[in-house]
C-alpha cells in the first residue's frame, strides 16, 4: 500500500469518521465545561466509566439507546461530584479533576470485577451497526467514506451543531460563556454562577461519557481496561486547538482522526516495517503536545477558566 | 439562597486536626459500604487489609518497600504543587530514571559500587529532571499548560520504554520477553540489614524528604518556590525570578520521580521492564496531597497508601473483595482531604 | 434642574430598621431611608462604613438580620437576588461587571430573558439599544467587544444595561472615580434627563463636589449607622466632610518644597501596548528630588505601562530610562529595588503582598536575597527582627510577625508595605493608587508619609484617578492620555477642567 492509496480509499475516511466520533463527543462536553469556567480533568475517567457503563447495562438487557442512557447519566453523576468540589467549594480543579478520574477509573474497575467475577475475557454485546441511509450510502466512494456510519457517530455531529446553537444563540448559553468570562457580570444580574457552572459541568460530563460509550457500543462490542487510553487528556488538548469553538473542535477532532487512521495505515507501508510501532502510536500524543503549542498564542481563553467564584473572599 | 466561603481567623485544634481525621473516616466509611456490596464483610476486610499489610514481618518489610517508590513519586508532586507547578507527569519521570539506571548498570560502566550506585542516581535524576524541563519550558515561554502536555507525556515515554525493550535495551538472554539485561551486581542498592528484604532505596527516600524539608523551610530557594506558588504576581513583582524559579523547581521534582525508577530497578527488580511502575507516578499526586505536600508528611503517606496497597492485595486473595478497592479509598481519600483542608481555613456561610 | 418635589414624590424604595451583622462586625445598624420619585440621594461615607453591604442586602446578596425593603410600595423578598432587579432596579457597580470577551449587547441582555427561552433575538436587542444610546446621549457600537472600550464607554454599557430593563431606580456605585471631569459632566446630563422621565437616582460617592452637584438629598452613613441627613440646600462640603468621619478632618497639608536634581528620568521611551490597554507613545518625564509628581488621567491610558516600567517589570521598547543622570542597560524588578526605587504596587492583594504568607515572609519580599540570605540560606532570625521593626515603626496593628497577612485590614497591609520599600530611605518612590480603598485615617498616613518622603529629598511619583488626591499632593502634575504624557503643569496652574480637557485626550501634540 502506498501513501496515495490511503487518501483515496474509502475506508480511510470511514475510519476518520468512526476515530473522530468519541473524541467529538467528549471534546463537546469539555468545551461546555471550559466555557463556564471549569476546567473537567475528570474527563478520562469519566470517559472509561461511560464506556463501561452503557456496555453493561447493554449485557444486561437494555437497548443500545438505552445504554447511552445509562453511560449519560453516569457521567453527569460524576459530573454533579466534581462540581461540587470544583464550584461552591472552589477546590483545585486540577486535583479535583486527577481524583476524578483516579475514582472514576477504579470505581469502574471494581464495579467490573464485582459484577463479572469469573470471566478470563469481556463478554461481548451487539453493537450498533452502520446506518444503511437511503440513497446515500449508495452513493459510489462516498456513500462507504461517509454515510456507512453507525447512528451514534451521525448524532455527535448533531451534538456538535446544538452546543454550537445553545452557546451562541440562547440566553443560557449566553450565561455559561458569561460565566466563564465574567462571573461577576452573571452574579450581577441576579444569575447563579454556582448553578450554571454546575450544570455546565454535569451535562459536559455526560457528553464525555456517551463519548466513552461510543467506544464499548459503536466501535468495538466489548469492554478492555486500557481502552479509552488517554484519549480524554486528547480531547482538552483539542478544545485549545478549537480556540474553544465547537466548529473549530470538531474540525480539530477530524483532523486528529484523520492523522491517526494515517498512521495505523502507515504502519502496514514499507515504512511500517523500518520504523518501530511505537513511533506510530506515539504521534497523536506528539501531535496533541503540537497543537497546545501551535495554539497557546493565538486562542482567546476564557477569561475566568480555572477561577472559582466565590463572593465571600477577596 | 447562596453558598460563601468566609475564611475563619483562627482555626482551632478540633477544626485542623478533626476534619483531615473526618476525611480519613470518610475513606473507610466508603470502602466499607463498596466491600459490603461485593459480598465481603467491611469489618473482617479491613481486618484482612491490616493484617496484609501489617501482620507479619514479611508484610511490613513489603508495606515498606512498596512505599519506597511512592516517596519518590509523592516528593516531586509535593515540591512542583508547591511552586504551583502541576506535575503529573511523574510516572515519565520514574521511567526516565529507569532507563537511565539500565543504561548505565548493565555493564556500560564497570566501576566498583561505592563510584557506580552515586553515578547512576545521579544520572538516572538528570535524565528525569530533563524530562520535565521540557513541560516547564514549554509553560514558562510558551504559557502551555502542563497539566496535558506532562499526562501526555506519560504516554509517549511508556512508549519509548516498550520500544528500548524491544529494541536497544532488549536482553539477548530474555527468551523474546521484553525486559533489559540484569544489572551488574555492583550497580544494585545493597540490602539495609542482610537476610531483610529491605533495600537502601528505602532509606535514600527518607534522606531524600529531610533534605527537601530544609529546602523548602531554610533556603532561599524554598522561599522562592514558595512565593511564586502562593502569587505569582506579586513574586515577580517583588524581583523574585520566576521563570528560573519554576524551572528550578522542575529540575528537582523530575530528579525526585526519577530517584524512583532508579530505587525500583536498582533496588528491587535488577532489571527494567515495562510493568515497574503500577501506576506510581500517579498515586504520587495522592500522597503529596494527602501530606499536604509537607515533604516529611510525604513519607507518613506514602506508608498509609503503601500499607492500602499490599493490604488490599492480600484481602483481595483472601475476601474475594476486588484489589481495586484501594484505588478508590485512595482517591476518595484524595478528594475528601483537600475538602477537608478547605474547610480547616474556610466556614461555609449561608446568606 | 433637578426636582425639587421631594416631599409630594411617591416613595420608590423604602428601607426600614435594616441591621446585617457578619460575626462580631455590624455592618449596617438600624438604617431606614426613603427614595421618592424623581429624587437623588446621595449615600456618603467613608470605606468600609456599609455602603456596599446596603445595596447587596437591596439586591439579594445578603439577606439582612433585621428590617425590610420596600419596593414600590410592596415588601422585597429578601435573599432574592432576581427581586429587585426585576422589579425595575438597575445597579451600576463600581468594579463593572462586564464580560470583556463578549459584545456589548450580548453584555446587555445577559439575564433579560429566562434561562430556558429558546432563543436569543439579537436584531431586536440590538434595535432597542440603539434607540436608548440615541434618547440617552450613550454612544456605543451594539457590536463591539467590551474589551475594546473605554472606560467611560464601558460605563455607558452598564448604565443602558439598567436601562433596557426599564429600570426606575438607578443606582450608582462610585460612578465618577473612573471618569474625566468631562465625562462626569455627561453622566449627570444623561442622569438628569433620566430624572426628568421619572427616574430615582441612588448616587454612592465620597467626592463631595459631587454629592452637592446632583443630589437632592445626602445621607451619611458612619460605621454602618445613619449618622445624618441633610438637603443638599442646608449643608456644605465641611460639613459632610465632618459628619462623614465622625470629627473634624485633618488631611496633612503640604508646604512648598525647593525641587533638585531629577533622579530618574525617561527620554523618549516608549512600550508596547498589551491587549487593550495602550503602552507609551514615546513620553518624557523627569522624577525631581523633594518633589511629588503627580500623574493624572483616566485609568487604562497607559498608567499601568508607565508603572511596570518603573517598577522594573518592563524595559522600554525604545528611548532611555536614566537613574540619577546615568542610562541603564539592564533592568528588572530587583535592579528597580537595587536603584534605590520604592514601588507600592497599584494592587495589594494582587502585586503587593502573597496572602498565606506571615508577615515576616511578606516583609522580606523584595530584600531577602540581599539582606536575608547567607549562600543560599535564609536569615530567619533576621527576617523576623526585620519585620518587627516594620510592624512598630510604621504602626502596622496585627497579632505579630507570625499572622498571615490576609487577616489584615487593607489600611494595616499597606503600611506593612510602606513600611517594607520606604525603609532604608529610597531615592525614588513610585506611588500607583497608594490610597485606593482605604479609609480617612489610613489615608492621611500614607499622604504624610509620601509627603515626608518629599521632605527628605525623594522623588515621588504619585498617579492616582483621584484628581482631587493629585491636585492637593502634587508640586507638578502630568496628564496622561492614551499613552501620551502632557507637558508638566506647576503647582496651582491648571483648574479641573484644564486638567480633564488634557484627560480627555486633547492638547496633546499628535507628532509623538
Amino acid at each position: 500500500m502506498d501513501l496515495f492509496d490511503i487518501f483515496v480509499s474509502a475506508s480511510f475516511w470511514a475510519a476518520v469518521l468512526r476515530i473522530a466520533s468519541p473524541l467529538i463527543f467528549a471534546t463537546m462536553g469539555e468545551l461546555i465545561c471550559e466555557r463556564a469556567g471549569v476546567l473537567n480533568l475528570g474527563i478520562e475517567g469519566i470517559m472509561v466509566a461511560g464506556a463501561f457503563a452503557g456496555w453493561i447495562a447493554v449485557w444486561a438487557g437494555l437497548p443500545l439507546w438505552g445504554g447511552v442512557a445509562v453511560a449519560m447519566l453516569t457521567g453527569m453523576g460524576l459530573g454533579l461530584v466534581h462540581s461540587v468540589l470544583s464550584v461552591p467549594f472552589g477546590l483545585s480543579q486540577h486535583v479535583v479533576g486527577v481524583g476524578m478520574t483516579l475514582l472514576a477509573t477504579s470505581l469502574t474497575f471494581y464495579t467490573y470485577r464485582v459484577v463479572l467475577p469469573e470471566v478470563s475475557s469481556p463478554p461481548k454485546i451487539e453493537a450498533f451497526q452502520p446506518l444503511d441511509i437511503p440513497g446515500l450510502s449508495q452513493i459510489p466512494f462516498l456513500g462507504e467514506a461517509l454515510f456507512s456510519q453507525t447512528a451514534l457517530t451521525y448524532a455527535g455531529f448533531v451534538v456538535v451543531a446544538l452546543v454550537a446553537w445553545v452557546l451562541y444563540r440562547t440566553p443560557l448559553g449566553l450565561a455559561v460563556r458569561a460565566a466563564g468570562e465574567s462571573p461577576a457580570a452573571v452574579a450581577a444580574q441576579g444569575l447563579s454562577v454556582t448553578g450554571i457552572r454546575m450544570g455546565a459541568v454535569i451535562v459536559g460530563s455526560g457528553l464525555m461519557a456517551v463519548g466513552g460509550a461510543f467506544l464499548t457500543l459503536s466501535a468495538f462490542d466489548s469492554f478492555f481496561f486500557e481502552m479509552v487510553n488517554g484519549r480524554g487528556w486528547i480531547c482538552i488538548a483539542l478544545v485549545v486547538f478549537g480556540a474553544w469553538k465547537p466548529g473549530k473542535a470538531l474540525l480539530g477532532a477530524l483532523l486528529f482522526a484523520a492523522f491517526d487512521a494515517f498512521q495505523i495505515r502507515l504502519q502496514q507501508t514499507p515504512m511500517g516495517q523500518v520504523v518501530p510501532y511505537q513511533v506510530f502510536l506515539m504521534m497523536p500524543y506528539v501531535l496533541s503536545i503540537l497543537a497546545l503549542v501551535v495554539m497557546s498564542r493565538r486562542a482567546e481563553v476564557p477569561k475566568a477558566l480555572m477561577v472559582p467564584f466565590n463572593k465571600g473572599e477577596r | 439562597m447562596t453558598m460563601r466561603l468566609e475564611p475563619i481567623e483562627a482555626p482551632g485544634l478540633a477544626r485542623r486536626a478533626g476534619l483531615p481525621a473526618l476525611a480519613i473516616a470518610g475513606t473507610f466509611v466508603i470502602g466499607a459500604l463498596l466491600a459490603m456490596i461485593a459480598g465481603g464483610n467491611p469489618f473482617s476486610v479491613f481486618g484482612l487489609i491490616l493484617k496484609g499489610a501489617f501482620g507479619s514481618k514479611f508484610a511490613v518489610l513489603e508495606t515498606l518497600n512498596r512505599a519506597t517508590p511512592l516517596i519518590f513519586t509523592g516528593l516531586a508532586v509535593a515540591v512542583a504543587f508547591r511552586a504551583k507547578l502541576w506535575n503529573i507527569g511523574a510516572e515519565a519521570q520514574l521511567y526516565a530514571g529507569a532507563v537511565m539506571t539500565a543504561v548505565l548498570g548493565t555493564g556500560a560502566l564497570a566501576w566498583p559500587s561505592w563510584a557506580l550506585l552515586p553515578m547512576v542516581g545521579l544520572a538516572a535524576m538528570l535524565a528525569g529532571a530533563l524530562v520535565l524541563l521540557v513541560p516547564a519550558i514549554l509553560k514558562v515561554r510558551l504559557g502551555v499548560d502542563e497539566v496535558v502536555t506532562t499526562l501526555l507525556f506519560n504516554f509517549i515515554f511508556l512508549l519509548f520504554v516498550g520500544y528500548l525493550l524491544e529494541g536497544p535495551l532488549k536482553d539477548p538472554m530474555g527468551m523474546g520477553w521484553p525486559k533489559s539485561a540484569r544489572l551488574i551486581p555492583e550497580a544494585r542498592l545493597p540490602r539495609i540489614i542482610e537476610g531483610l528484604r529491605l533495600h537502601w532505596g528505602f532509606a535514600l527516600g527518607l534522606i531524600a524528604a529531610v533534605t527537601v524539608w530544609v529546602i523548602e523551610r531554610r533556603t532561599t530557594l524554598g522561599y522562592e518556590m514558595r512565593a511564586v506558588g502562593q502569587n505569582v504576581d506579586a513574586a515577580r513583582f517583588a524581583g523574585i525570578p520566576v521563570t528560573a524559579v519554576i524551572l528550578k523547581t522542575a529540575l528537582i521534582s523530575g530528579g525526585l520521580a526519577a530517584l524512583a525508577g532508579f530505587s525500583e530497578v536498582a533496588g528491587m527488580k535488577g532489571a527494567l521492564t515495562k510493568d515497574i511502575s503500577p501506576g506510581f507516578g500517579y498515586t504520587g499526586i495522592v500522597v503529596a496531597m494527602l501530606a499536604l505536600l509537607n515533604p516529611l508528611g510525604v513519607v507518613l503517606a506514602a506508608l498509609f497508601v503503601a500499607a492500602i496497597f499490599v493490604g488490599a492485595d492480600s484481602m483481595s486473595r483472601a475476601a474475594g473483595v476486588p484489589t481495586y478497592l484501594a484505588d478508590i479509598m485512595l482517591a476518595s481519600a484524595l478528594l475528601l482531604m483537600v475538602l477537608a483542608i478547605l474547610l480547616t481555613k474556610f466556614r461555609v456561610r449561608r446568606d | 434642574m433637578t426636582t425639587q418635589d421631594q416631599g409630594a414624590g411617591q416613595v420608590v424604595l423604602r428601607l426600614s430598621h435594616i441591621t446585617k451583622r457578619f460575626g462580631p462586625v455590624t455592618a449596617n445598624e438600624d438604617v431606614s431611608f426613603d427614595l421618592h420619585r424623581g429624587e437623588v440621594i446621595a449615600l456618603l461615607g467613608e470605606n468600609g462604613a456599609g455602603k456596599t453591604t446596603l445595596m447587596n442586602i437591596l439586591f439579594g446578596q445578603y439577606t439582612a438580620d433585621e428590617g425590610e425593603v420596600e419596593l414600590f410600595g410592596a415588601p422585597l423578598p429578601p435573599g432574592n437576588p432576581r427581586a429587585a432587579l426585576d422589579r425595575g432596579v438597575g445597579m451600576v457597580h463600581q468594579h463593572f461587571t462586564l464580560a470583556d470577551n463578549l459584545r456589548v449587547w450580548e453584555n446587555v441582555v445577559l439575564g433579560v430573558d429566562a434561562l430556558s427561552a429558546p432563543a436569543l433575538n439579537a436584531r431586536a436587542a440590538k434595535a432597542k439599544l440603539r434607540e436608548l444610546s440615541a434618547r440617552f446621549h450613550l454612544h456605543v457600537d451594539p457590536d463591539a467587544k467590551v474589551g475594546r472600550l473605554t472606560v467611560g464607554e464601558r460605563q455607558r454599557v452598564e448604565i443602558l444595561k439598567a436601562l433596557y430593563r426599564d429600570a426606575r431606580i438607578l443606582i450608582l456605585d462610585e460612578p465618577t472615580a473612573v471618569l474625566t471631569p468631562q465625562e462626569t459632566d455627561a453622566l449627570f446630563a444623561t442622569l438628569r434627563e433620566a430624572i426628568g422621565l421619572g427616574m430615582s437616582v441612588v448616587f454612592i460617592s465620597h467626592k463631595l463636589h459631587e454629592v452637592m452637584a446632583i443630589a437632592d438629598r445626602v445621607l451619611v452613613l458612619r460605621h454602618g449607622k445613619l449618622v445624618a441627613e441633610r438637603a443638599v440646600g442646608d449643608t456644605n462640603r465641611e460639613e459632610l466632610a465632618a459628619l462623614m468621619v465622625g470629627a473634624e478632618v485633618s488631611a496633612p497639608e503640604p508646604s512648598e518644597g525647593a525641587a533638585g536634581a531629577a533622579l530618574l528620568s525617561l527620554r523618549a521611551v516608549r512600550l508596547a501596548g498589551e491587549g487593550t490597554t495602550p503602552g507609551l507613545k514615546g513620553i518624557d518625564l523627569d522624577l525631581r528630588a523633594g518633589q511629588i509628581t503627580g500623574l493624572a488621567g483616566v485609568s487604562g491610558n497607559g498608567q499601568a505601562a508607565l508603572s511596570d516600567l518603573i517598577s522594573g517589570l518592563r524595559a522600554p521598547d525604545e528611548g532611555v530610562l536614566e537613574i540619577a543622570g546615568e542610562a541603564l542597560r539592564t533592568w528588572s524588578p530587583r535592579a528597580a529595588v537595587g536603584h534605590g526605587i520604592a514601588r507600592i504596587p497599584e494592587d495589594r492583594h494582587k502585586t503587593g503582598t502573597i496572602a498565606d504568607f506571615d508577615l515576616t515572609e511578606n516583609a522580606i519580599l523584595e530584600r531577602y536575597k540581599s539582606e536575608f540570605s547567607r549562600g543560599g540560606w535564609m536569615d530567619w532570625r533576621g527576617a523576623r527582627a526585620f519585620a518587627e521593626g516594620l510592624i512598630k515603626g510604621y504602626d502596622v496593628r496585627c497579632h505579630g510577625p507570625e499572622q498571615r497577612i490576609r487577616l489584615l485590614s487593607g489600611g494595616n497591609m499597606q503600611k506593612l508595605i510602606l513600611g517594607r520599600v520606604l525603609e532604608g530611605a529610597p531615592k525614588v518612590i513610585l506611588a500607583n493608587q497608594p490610597v485606593r480603598g482605604l479609609d480617612i485615617g489610613a489615608v492621611n498616613y500614607v499622604h504624610s508619609q509620601l509627603l515626608e518622603a518629599r521632605a527628605r529629598g525623594a522623588a515621588v511619583l504619585l498617579i492616582s484617578e483621584d484628581l482631587d488626591e493629585i491636585m492637593r499632593l502634587s508640586d507638578v502634575i502630568h496628564v496622561i492620555s492614551e499613552g501620551r504624557l502632557s507637558p508638566a503643569f506647576a503647582r496651582g496652574t491648571m483648574r479641573p477642567e484644564e486638567l480633564g480637557q488634557w484627560m480627555a485626550g486633547k492638547g496633546y501634540d499628535d507628532a509623538a
